[in-house]
């Protein structure tokens, strides 16, 4: 075989370890930026402790100090996390008594189910009413659409979930007012899942909205930017109805810029989550970052945050990928 | 004569209030038969398009018909809901557009959009839409027909997608095809096999085609008949014998005499004039693009020449010659790999670009698109005057030399006070002009200017570069595509294929006695045979 064939056989694993290096770079910046941000935070676990105590003596501060490792040199602390993160220990969490990783990965499902349901919902929904709203544009319907999504756009999300809890638990009673499951009932199996799914509904909504009015508008803009190129003319003077235009020709020219806009609010989504699951009791990696905010417990803090930002470099990636199936002349490296 | 498949009858298309005139067509009628080409020829603005997408029922909704009919083998269109239409669209009239580049779904692959015409009419099973796709794929003459009907559209030529757009036209075997410059996109030579190919099929077929264009070179090649639109109104409609050769009215003659010639003028007397631009031994390569599977593409290679002054050297060649990009490396808007530019007697090839801001003004370009070389939220005044500004004239003696500027160049000074979106494309491109010579250089690069503009307004921009180049003796290399533009224009003449010069000549003797092979292809393959005669005649004069 000659040496460029060879090449051009490992080509691919090339691409994937160059692309793997990348990732490692942009997730060990990301780790060094928060390490440092949050020490730019007054206060320690030690002192919220302490108040949490009542009191404490100088003594026994310095000893929960030494303990946690916080009277050394920020220097030391930042080599130390380097050196966890790079041997994949999160550390242990002193105010939870578990270890880091652990309490990660039992609250990751809860908020990646919450995400893709959002996203899901507000990428089908909110192309759906773009799509119409392109149709129709000009019309009454594209009105109706274009102000519901105005609305949605400018309400906060905290609030929607709130009035949704108000209408739809509360007054109507049909959705669970919070949490992930009914824990006393004890389902297993498919009554689990569908009762998984109840709770899930007014979460996934409420953090969905704000972004589906986002994809409504920009599907409804981009259709429109698309009914106007040489190609749509050339569909339409072949014969083609308007229908099978929209679809095949209008719709999926303009899926590509919605996918763009899908990476780029992806940390967003993580973000809008953790209020979210405030309001809804959704267990989550979102409240106990919440929760390890106000305790300052940093470790579990900074786990979290790297946590987080490889979700959304992986998910990145898989859209990066997405958008070289979607179109032929993204040439993937 | 047998029954015409179209007629058009008497057909007048409405402006909306407030446009230039009340009309875009005024009672205008045409009829083409079975089997014959009828061009309609027309500057922009004419309303020839509109005659086609009226035709196909596809008019913008700020116009609509008022009066008339357009008749498809006996059956007015005009009449027709839009249901009925979408069933004549494709079944009856097939259609090709000018941009094959844009015409074809980017994410859709060739097989698909050809079978589409095919589904669209419930014409054929699955299976059989695909065996029919893909003769049709060979019948217009594309090699490997399996290959290109898996292909997308990007991984096509220009010629090689227009060559789809016509299988897709001819896919349900239309009474009528419609073709709106269909080659004007498209290099001289691909021009030419569209042409003949366009031709073939229709004599196969027996098909009408309604030709749209602007190019009188072109209509000599395909025409049966000929009309002429000015400004909506049918000035002149007859056999392409009568109208190229015996036009009656006076828009037809004058059209016809704006259309270069390909005998090149009597070359002018240079005497001594010493060199003003000198390029030796230019190279760039652009990296293929590709992660470890690059190809490298040679745009410019071991290129060279002189030009003296008042001289005007021509480059042409068709797209991806590397024409253009010799064009910009010389002014180095690109950065070339190796080689040496002199300006006069400075090398600017090492400087780095603060050395060599101070020495632009010496080097100057003209761009082929007016429409998007001026920003369009300036004053004009304001963008003639910004070269010399940043060159450190005061202010307002470059805004006051901006005027001066463009009464050189045919234009009111008062002008200054207007923004670029208030000319004309012919106006623009003499702001353009008006924005290199405020710099007062010395050697003007000149990428295609006037491949943008209508065939009468080329003429007057030609001769106003003429013009300023004997006032100022400048130095000019001229790129262009169009080898009329280059026999009038030129002094000497550069062909360039893939990146290498493979023949540098006097205008006179490169037609006369073209010494390369693509040279001599590219001579044959300009459109427009009916201009030969002359041609010939007049070297066998000469000689």
């Amino acid at each position: 075989m000659s040496a460029v064939g060879l090449i051009q056989r490992l080509a691919p694993g090339v691409r994937w370890a160059r692309r793997l290096a990348q990732i490692a770079f942009i997730v060990i910046g990301i780790a060094t930026v928060n390490f440092f941000l949050l020490h730019l935070a007054p206060g320690d676990a030690a002192e919220v402790m302490a108040g949490e105590a009542g009191a404490a003596t100088p003594e026994f501060m310095a000893a929960l100090r030494e303990q946690f490792g916080l009277d050394q040199p920020l220097y030391i602390q930042f080599g130390k996390y380097l050196g966890n993160v790079l041997t994949l220990n999160l550390g242990y969490s002193f105010r939870q008594g578990l270890p880091v990783s652990r309490l990660i990965l039992d609250r990751l499902p809860a908020t990646a189910l919450l995400m893709a349901a959002s996203i899901t919902f507000a990428l089908v929904a909110g192309a759906a009413l773009g799509f119409l709203a392109a149709r129709r544009a000009g019309h009454l319907t594209d009105t109706i659409i274009s102000v519901i999504a105005l609305l949605f756009y400018a309400t906060p999300v905290f609030w929607i979930g709130v009035v949704l809890i108000v209408i739809f638990s509360v007054w109507l009673d049909w959705l669970p007012v919070g949490g992930m499951a009914t824990i006393e009932a004890g389902y297993q199996g498919t009554a689990y899942a569908l009762d998984v799914g109840r709770h899930l509904v007014l979460p996934a909504v409420t953090l969905g909205l704000f972004h589906l009015a986002i994809y409504t508008r920009l599907t409804r803009a981009s259709m429109l930017q698309i009914y106007g190129q040489d190609f749509v003319r050339t569909a339409v003077a072949k014969g083609v109805a308007p229908g099978r235009i929209a679809v095949r020709h209008v719709l999926r020219n303009a899926l590509l810029p919605i996918v763009t806009m899908l990476g780029m609010q992806l940390g967003s989504i993580l973000g809008g989550a953790i209020l979210v699951e405030t309001v809804f009791s959704w267990p989550g990696l979102g409240r106990l970052a919440f929760e390890a905010l106000f305790q300052r417990d940093l470790n579990l803090l900074l786990g979290i945050l790297l946590a987080s930002s490889i979700l959304v470099v992986v998910v990145n990636i898989a859209v990066d990928l997405a958008y070289g199936f979607l179109d032929p002349r993204v040439e993937i490296s | 004569m047998s029954l015409p498949i179209l007629e058009i009858d008497a057909l007048s298309l409405a402006l909306p209030t407030g446009s230039d005139r009340p009309f875009a067509i005024e009672s205008l009628s045409l009829h083409i038969g079975a089997g014959e080409t009828l061009c309609v020829v027309g500057e922009s603005g004419s309303g020839k398009s509109l005659t086609a997408l009226a035709t196909i029922g596809l008019l913008p909704k700020a116009v609509r018909p008022a009066g008339g009919t357009i008749r498809l083998a006996g059956r007015d269109l005009l009449g027709l809901s839009e249901r009925a239409m979408r069933d004549v669209r494709g079944r009856e009239i097939g259609t090709i557009f000018q941009e094959p580049m844009t015409s074809l779904n980017p994410v859709m692959r060739v097989r698909d959009q050809i079978a589409e015409a095919f589904q669209a009419h419930r014409v054929l099973d699955a299976k059989r839409r695909i065996a029919r796709t893909l003769e049709l794929i060979a019948e217009v003459g594309l090699p490997d027909p399996a290959a290109i009907a898996g292909a997308y559209p990007h991984e096509l030529s220009g010629g090689q997608r227009q060559r789809v757009m016509i299988a897709m036209a001819l896919a349900l075997e239309p009474k009528l095809i419609i073709a709106d410059e269909p080659t004007t996109a498209l290099d001289v030579t691909t021009q030419a096999q569209i042409l003949k190919l366009l031709d073939a099929l229709r004599k196969k077929h027996d098909t009408a085609v309604l030709f749209i264009t602007h190019d009188f070179g072109v209509v000599s090649e395909i025409a049966d008949r000929v009309a002429v639109l000015q400004h909506g109104i049918l000035v002149e409609q007859g056999s392409a014998e009568q109208v190229l050769h015996h036009p009656q009215d006076a828009y037809t003659k004058r059209l016809l005499a704006a259309v270069p010639s390909l005998v090149p003028p009597a070359p002018k007397d240079l005497g001594e004039a010493p060199a003003a631009f000198r390029v030796d031994d230019l190279s760039k390569t652009y990296p293929g693009r590709g992660f470890l599977r690059r190809r490298a593409v040679k745009a410019a290679d071991g290129v060279s020449f002189v030009i003296r002054r008042g001289e005007t050297l021509g480059l042409v060649g068709e797209s991806g010659s590397g024409k253009s990009t010799v064009g910009r490396c010389v002014m180095r808007l690109i950065e070339p790999d190796a080689g040496a530019i002199l300006i006069g007697d400075a090398s600017i090839r090492e400087l780095t670009q603060r050395q060599f801001q101070p020495l632009r003004r010496r080097v100057q370009m003209v761009f082929q698109d007016p429409f998007a070389s001026l920003n369009p939220r300036r004053r004009v005044g304001h963008i003639i005057a910004e070269g010399p500004i940043a060159q450190g004239v005061p202010r307002r003696k470059a805004l006051a030399d901006a005027r001066t500027m463009l009464g050189l160049v045919g234009l009111q000074p008062t002008v200054a006070e207007r923004y670029p979106h208030e000319f004309s494309g012919g106006q623009r491109q003499r702001i353009g002009i008006a924005r290199a010579l405020a710099l007062q250089p010395e050697v003007l690069v000149a990428d295609e200017p006037v491949s943008a503009l209508d065939v009468s307004v080329q003429a007057q921009i030609l001769a106003l570069l003429q013009d300023l180049q004997k006032r100022l003796g400048l130095a000019i290399l001229f790129v262009t595509h169009d080898l009329r533009v280059a026999a009038q224009m030129c002094d000497r003449i550069a062909v360039m294929q893939k990146g290498r010069i493979v023949e540098l000549q006097p205008t006179a003797d490169l037609f006369r006695a073209p010494q390369h092979a693509y040279t001599r292809a590219l001579l044959d393959a300009v459109p427009g045979r009916f201009l030969r005669p002359d041609f010939d005649t007049c070297f066998a004069a000469a000689e």
